[in-house]
């Protein structure tokens, strides 16, 4: 058996054939600074970067020292090394994207009939699975630009990481499915021949709905649906297209997690689906990793010996002082770095073909280039 | 049935014994699901019957008690004696909305037809917010259900509710879609979901670490639950690592002196002590700075007067033995208690 390999990022974003780096995660893990983290390496290293990012919290902005985030990538000043290329930054803006793709795929009546339906607006700002589907659509657009070398993409804070593979196809399913097909059915039938045809699924569906929802929200709908309807070709073909960028050798999926249970959970499962799907997986970063400071030619001590030492401490002049603050300091971060040394290796047992690589805790939040840069570094392998 | 000796434990200001719906949320990874377990054991500890109802789909609880996947059905997880008892259960959507529509339509078998041909979920991802009413209207339901004998089914229900991030737009869906739906039965659903979220028996617990961003959605999150009117309970601050540098041991650029560290290493018995003192002068500078930003952190949310509660770091995984600890934090210390 060989050694689970070292995840080594700013290798693989200095690769030219690097064009696409996917990170996922679940919330809560430090996702969107690894991910401000990579694009920076990549830009440093001489590349054309644009960094994608879907946090409506900002966070990137601020660790970019940018104010204002848009559907436009804006340039990121303060790059250092003589090979810089450029960095470039942005934040979806989602119901934008999504008119958009309204616009291009529906004739201008057809369109403003869409954007101004109650439904529309709704599906376009607050489906769950709208976020995940737009960020793929904005990945495509950057992807057919030809303009970056390199495009890495934040993805949305889903409750769980699988939610951004299944909800472009989720909404592809959606607008293509049966039921569009029964709630469209009497006005397509009714247009073509004049014919009613009711089965007994739309009496059922029909009475039910509108029993519950009221015959105004049905009428809404229908007139929804069947504007929508012009445009299913085009929507399936591009979550498609899309679908099948990320499976291209170029592309690279990062799982970021944190040493903890429920995050871990969840980039295993997300290293299980990717392989099932035959996606390309780098590997996967465990942020926050407590860990003890190296001691020179020795062991750290285990927390276990340092209790033992603490008990042979008796007095208050303050080298002894010094030294119980010293050991009480080092039980609780030993302790500490043990678990998540544990967690690490729990997962690294489970999947010993899967590139990792541990990035110790910070004491302080990222707010800068600097910080950054200095993720960058610590995500290099020694 | 005998008298119990001991006085039943109290819970700590900010979980009024008289609200009978505690949402807890907090940002994304600060444990907001092990907080409302914790929470819901320390209810049950204090003699009454508690439900904990998780909404997302994830199975946390049934991880946390490590007990199966929980079915759409309320589970005894845990018993304190006589009435004390925790139940879990997980709201699934769809099964949700079935039993509403078998509930105020008698359309039981349409439903299971409907769901069958995929309309529920259709449903639900066409009008979004409809899924947050189905489980809310859910939760209403556990929350105000009576016994045949007329008192309530729960004591308490503890929900483990979406993150900070949407736990407004989550609670206040049931506003959006009555607008969708102007007239007709669903709106008049809504207006008693909407009743009880905002009363005062439904309170909302923030979870958060202390550091920065966690606290910066809290105050948020604190602030935009005030103005659109629910009623905040406590601030949960999870993982607080414990205070243990003296600030008169450090010089003012916050470092420590080594040799001296070494001496004193030396005296606990720590061969190669300079080596060693070297490592652990650097995990204490560290560690000094942590403190600091989490006490300035805790300043932070002085600024909303509300009560707090601190919970230790565990180290996870957290099981039921950990869990009781965690619960005890609720509860007044029985050293504070009364004769």
């Amino acid at each position: 058996m060989t050694a689970t390999p070292a995840l080594d990022l700013p290798a693989l974003v200095r690769d030219r054939a690097t064009r696409v780096v996917v990170t996922c995660g679940s919330g809560g893990v430090g996702k969107t600074t690894t991910a401000a983290a990579i694009a920076l390496l990549g830009a440093e290293s001489g590349r054309r970067t644009v960094v994608l990012t879907i946090d409506p919290a900002r966070r990137l902005a601020q660790s970019m020292g940018l104010v204002e985030l848009d559907n436009t990538p804006r340039e990121v000043a303060g790059l250092e090394g003589a090979a810089a290329g450029r960095l470039f930054a942005m934040m979806l803006d989602m119901k934008r994207t999504f008119d958009d793709v309204v616009v291009e795929h529906a004739t201008p009546e057809r369109a403003e009939q869409i954007l101004a339906n109650p439904f529309y607006q709704s599906l376009s700002s607050s489906f769950a699975g709208t976020q995940e589907y737009m960020a793929m659509e904005k990945l495509g657009q950057l992807a057919a630009m030809n303009e970056w070398d390199l495009i890495v993409v934040d993805t949305p804070p889903s409750r769980s990481a699988l939610d951004f593979l299944d909800a472009p196809q989720r909404l592809g399913r959606f607008l293509d499915g049966r039921m569009i097909r029964i709630i469209t059915a009497p006005a397509r039938a009714g247009g073509r021949t004049g014919l009613r045809v009711v089965t007994v699924g739309i009496g059922m569906f029909a009475k039910v709905f509108s029993r519950v929802l009221g015959s105004d929200l049905i009428s809404d709908l229908s007139a929804f649906v069947s504007a929508l309807e012009s445009m299913f070709g085009g929507f399936r073909q591009r979550a498609e297209q899309t679908y099948e960028l990320l499976k291209t050798p170029g592309t690279s999926f990062v799982v970021v997690a944190s040493p903890e249970p429920d995050a871990l959970r969840e980039a295993s499962y997300f290293v299980e689906r990717l392989s099932a799907e035959r996606m390309p997986l780098a590997g996967v970063v465990i942020n926050r990793t407590r860990r003890t400071a190296a001691v020179p030619g020795a062991p750290a001590l285990p927390a276990a010996r340092a209790e033992v030492a603490l008990a042979q401490l008796h007095g208050d002049e303050p080298a002894a002082r010094l030294a119980a603050m010293a050991l009480r300091v080092h039980c609780e971060v030993a302790t500490a770095a043990e678990h998540d040394a544990r967690m690490a290796e729990r997962f690294r047992t489970a999947h010993p073909d899967v590139p990792l690589v541990g990035v110790p805790a910070l004491p302080a939040d990222v707010h800068d280039l600097d910080g950054l840069r200095r993720i960058g570094e610590l995500l290099t392998p020694s | 049935m005998p008298r119990n000796a001991i006085a039943a434990p109290i819970l700590r200001d900010g979980f009024p014994a008289a609200a009978r719906l505690h949402v807890v949320t907090g940002k994304g990874g600060t444990g907001k699901t092990t907080v409302a377990a914790a929470l819901g054991l320390a209810i049950a500890q204090t003699g009454r019957k508690v439900l904990l109802v998780e909404v997302e789909g994830r199975q946390a609880i049934a991880q946390l008690f490590a007990v199966p996947a929980l079915p759409y059905e309320e589970l005894r997880l845990a018993t304190h004696g006589g009435r004390g008892s925790l139940w879990g259960l997980a709201i699934d959507a769809e099964e949700a909305m079935i039993e509403y529509l078998d509930m105020f339509y008698r359309l039981k078998r349409s439903a299971r037809g409907l769901k069958r041909m995929g309309a529920v979920d259709f449903v639900t991802t066409l009008a979004p917010g409809l899924r947050d009413v189905l489980l809310t209207g859910k939760v209403k339901e556990a929350a105000s259900r009576t016994d045949p004998d007329g008192h309530p089914s729960y004591d308490a229900v503890v929900l483990d509710a979406p993150p900070t991030g949407r736990i407004a737009k989550f609670l206040d869906a049931t506003k959006e879609v009555a607008g969708l739906t102007r007239f007709g039965p669903i709106n008049r659903q809504s207006v008693g979901v909407i009743e009880l979220l905002h009363a005062p028996r439904t309170v909302i617990h923030l979870v958060t670490l202390l550091e920065e961003m966690p606290v910066q959605e809290t105050l948020d999150a604190a602030s935009d639950l005030a103005s659109l009117g629910f009623h905040l309970g406590a601030i949960v601050v999870n993982r607080a690592r414990p205070d243990l540098i003296s600030d008169d041991l450090l010089d003012a650029a916050g470092t420590i002196d080594a040799k001296l560290l070494a001496a004193g290493l030396r005296r606990a018995g720590i061969p190669t002590s300079a080596a060693h003192a070297a490592a652990l002068a650097a995990e204490v500078e560290e560690y000094a700075q942590r403190q600091r930003i989490q006490r300035e952190n805790a300043a932070r949310l002085d600024t909303l007067t509300l009560p707090r509660v601190e919970l230790p770091d565990l180290n996870p995984p957290v099981d039921l033995g950990e869990l009781n600890r965690l619960a005890d934090c609720f509860l007044v210390p029985a050293s504070e208690l009364g004769p």
